[in-house]
């Protein structure tokens, strides 16, 4: 078959039908643009959310979980041979404190593992900040700052203040901007905080963040791991948490299983679990992408199923005549295959021309947040793979839509058309 | 002189509205280089007769040869590539593709041929189209162009791959005495000179008269093969 002949056939049936080309052709337009920019919207969307979870969120945390044990304290001091029964209404856990044991150890030997991107210690506690009359409950968290700083980029969530000036040394701490607006305080201020074993310490405002999720800045402070120690009334060897970044994110579920294994007595979490609903959330929205994505393209599709239906009941009579001087059913099928092709690639390409555009001015328009939103525009991804499917629907839809259509033309009986 | 078509027993059944036999048994020979007309009344299967012998109605019973190739029973693609080299067609309503020029529409079955290279199809169907006095003509797009005009083009397309046999539907049937009088020169040349058999279904007995041979139908069977009165 005689490629070249079809597509000359084809682009002169679309150059003398220039209003019906051009209609079938937006309809193509349309559905790519809508496709490139609903998928930049939302992935931009689900990436903005990600990260802002993910910037806090250690890829592995491992803690100490104060947890009622099922074994009875009183039962240990018996051989389990002795079958007696002990009940004890109401036990309390043990005085037993949410220190991770040999915590720098153990966070050494991790750092170490090849798999490990950066490794940062903790020190939480709840406290209470004193306003006055006026008790405000919140969580202090001690960190090692340059760990904090190279694992967690701490430092670029600052409003006011340096994160660094918490290791000029004296009392001093950051706090998050919801917090400093209860307390009424800013960079330079005091305030007194009280732990739940009642040890109260001033501390000096250092600097004001912002994470953009008010669950943390209404509530959080950090100081260096010495201070909180101090107020807590600890060694230095006291951690309560190790927060890991991986280098790759989706090992983090393998990970924890391995450090499971290898340090007993403690919590390991991964961020998968720690996060489902934001993940759950993600899945959601992503599902909605690619149905409306999906309806998109499809209505696009019809639309040029149609338009090829029309075109070839009006080149009924053209196509007997084409057979009738020696063109063979596939001829037939290709001119008419690849003047549907030709409308889904012109189509295609300037839906993803317009869908960028479009995009790129949404990523350019400001975005109407709560002020505490780090974020001043539309969050938009940009990326090939979103084009390269987008082309590819287009071309897939033109295909399909295309081939029926085609097929039917290709079996039209010349002699029917021409005995009128 | 060798046979250039051979029908033999030719039978079709039209199966709507009802089954009604078109055709009774028909069987003839054509000599190469021979113009013959069929003439009949109307409905007494004629042009149906003609699409059977153009290779594009395939749904009938009997056998027919072209050129000593048996193509009853052929694929239509088979039988596509047969008419692209070795039929020409002109109907009663011209039939040219409107969007494409003259030239363009002469040139369509050559191209598709592909015997020649694209500059050479182009010179051939110029030439076809001096042939017909539609040279000047060739750049103008088919819908631009008159009937007989058309019809002329029609008849340089049906010669472009030289085919051995040219058929005709009614090839003067719409017009008038001058251009039909061109037509039938036209043919008349391509017989004579090219040794190119002629093959046309019609009513107007003066052109039938000026063929070589008639063949007279009357309700789906040869009434008559004669040759005309002069």
């Amino acid at each position: 078959m005689n490629w070249k002949l079809s597509f000359k056939i084809a682009l002169t049936h679309l150059v003398t039908k220039k209003k019906q080309s051009m209609i079938a052709m937006l309809g193509v337009m349309f559905g790519i643009s809508m496709f490139i920019i609903m998928i930049s919207f939302m992935t931009g969307v689900n990436q903005f959310l990600e990260d802002i979870t993910m910037d806090n969120t250690p890829h592995v945390r491992i803690y100490k979980p104060i947890e009622i044990q099922d074994r009875k304290i009183i039962s240990e001091q018996r051989a389990p041979s002795e079958r007696d029964w002990y009940v004890v209404q109401h036990q309390k856990p043990k005085n037993d404190m949410p220190r991770i044991k040999n915590g720098l150890q153990v966070m050494a030997s991790i750092e170490d593992m090849p798999e490990v991107k950066g490794v940062a210690p903790l020190v939480a506690s709840q406290v209470f900040y004193n306003n006055g009359p006026v008790q405000i409950p919140g969580t202090i968290n001690g960190i090692d700052v340059r760990k904090q700083i190279a694992v967690f980029g701490l430092d670029t969530k600052m409003d006011f203040g340096k994160l660094e000036d918490l290791l000029k040394g004296g009392d001093m701490l950051v706090m998050g901007k919801g917090l400093a607006e209860k307390m009424g305080v800013s960079v330079g201020d005091r305030v007194s905080v009280t732990t739940p074993e009642g040890n109260n310490l001033t501390l000096k405002v250092a600097g004001i963040f912002s994470f953009g999720i008010a669950a943390m800045d209404e509530t959080r402070s950090y100081a260096t791991l010495a201070t909180v120690q101090k107020i807590l009334q600890k060694d230095p060897s006291y951690i309560t948490d190790i927060n890991i970044k991986m280098k790759d994110v989706n090992a983090a579920s393998v990970f924890r299983k391995k450090l499971e294994n290898q340090i007993p007595g403690v919590y390991v979490e991964d961020w998968e679990t720690a996060n489902a609903s934001i993940l759950a959330g993600d899945k959601i929205r992503n599902i909605l992408t690619a149905v409306v994505c999906i309806t998109l393209l499809t209505v696009a599709g019809f639309g040029i199923y149609n338009i090829m239906n029309m075109n070839i009941i009006n080149k009924m009579k053209d196509i007997a005549i084409l057979k009738a001087t020696g063109f063979q059913g596939g001829d037939i099928t290709g001119i008419f295959l690849l003047q549907s092709l030709m409308i889904g690639v012109a189509g295609g390409v300037l839906g993803l021309l317009i869908g960028f555009f479009f995009s790129y001015l949404l990523s350019k328009a400001p975005f109407p947040a709560a002020s505490f939103f780090r974020i001043s525009t539309f969050p938009v991804n940009f990326k090939l793979s979103h084009y390269v499917a987008g082309l590819s629907f287009g071309f897939l839809t033109t295909l399909f839509a295309g081939y029926f259509p085609s097929k039917k033309a290709s079996k039209i009986d010349p002699v029917q058309i021409i005995r009128g | 002189m060798s046979i250039a078509l051979q029908a033999d027993n030719i039978v079709k059944y039209f199966l709507e509205p009802e089954k009604f036999q078109v055709l009774k048994g028909v069987s003839f020979d054509v000599k190469q280089g021979e113009f013959l007309s069929i003439v009949g009344k109307s409905g007494c299967g004629k042009s149906t007769l003609l699409y059977i012998l153009s290779t594009m109605d395939t749904d009938y019973e009997g056998s027919l040869s072209i050129k000593g190739n048996k193509l009853t029973g052929k694929s239509q693609n088979e039988l596509a590539r047969f008419r692209n080299e070795h039929l020409g067609f002109v109907f009663q309503f011209h039939y040219l593709l409107p969007e494409f020029t003259a030239l363009m529409n002469v040139m369509l079955p050559a191209l598709r041929l592909g015997r020649y290279s694209k500059e050479e199809v182009e010179e051939r169907a110029i030439a076809k189209l001096r042939l017909v006095g539609m040279d000047e003509y060739a750049h103008k797009h088919a819908s631009k162009l008159s009937g007989g005009q058309q019809q002329r083009v029609a008849i340089a397309r049906a010669l472009i791959n030289d085919p051995a046999i040219i058929m005709g539907d009614e090839p003067t049937g719409n017009l008038d005495k001058a251009n039909s009088t061109r037509v039938f020169d036209i043919f008349r040349e391509l017989a004579q000179d090219n040794q190119q058999t002629i093959i046309t279904v019609t009513h107007d007995m003066d052109f039938a008269n000026r063929s070589d041979r008639i063949i007279e139908m009357q309700d789906g069977l040869i009434l008559d093969i004669h040759e005309p009165a002069r």
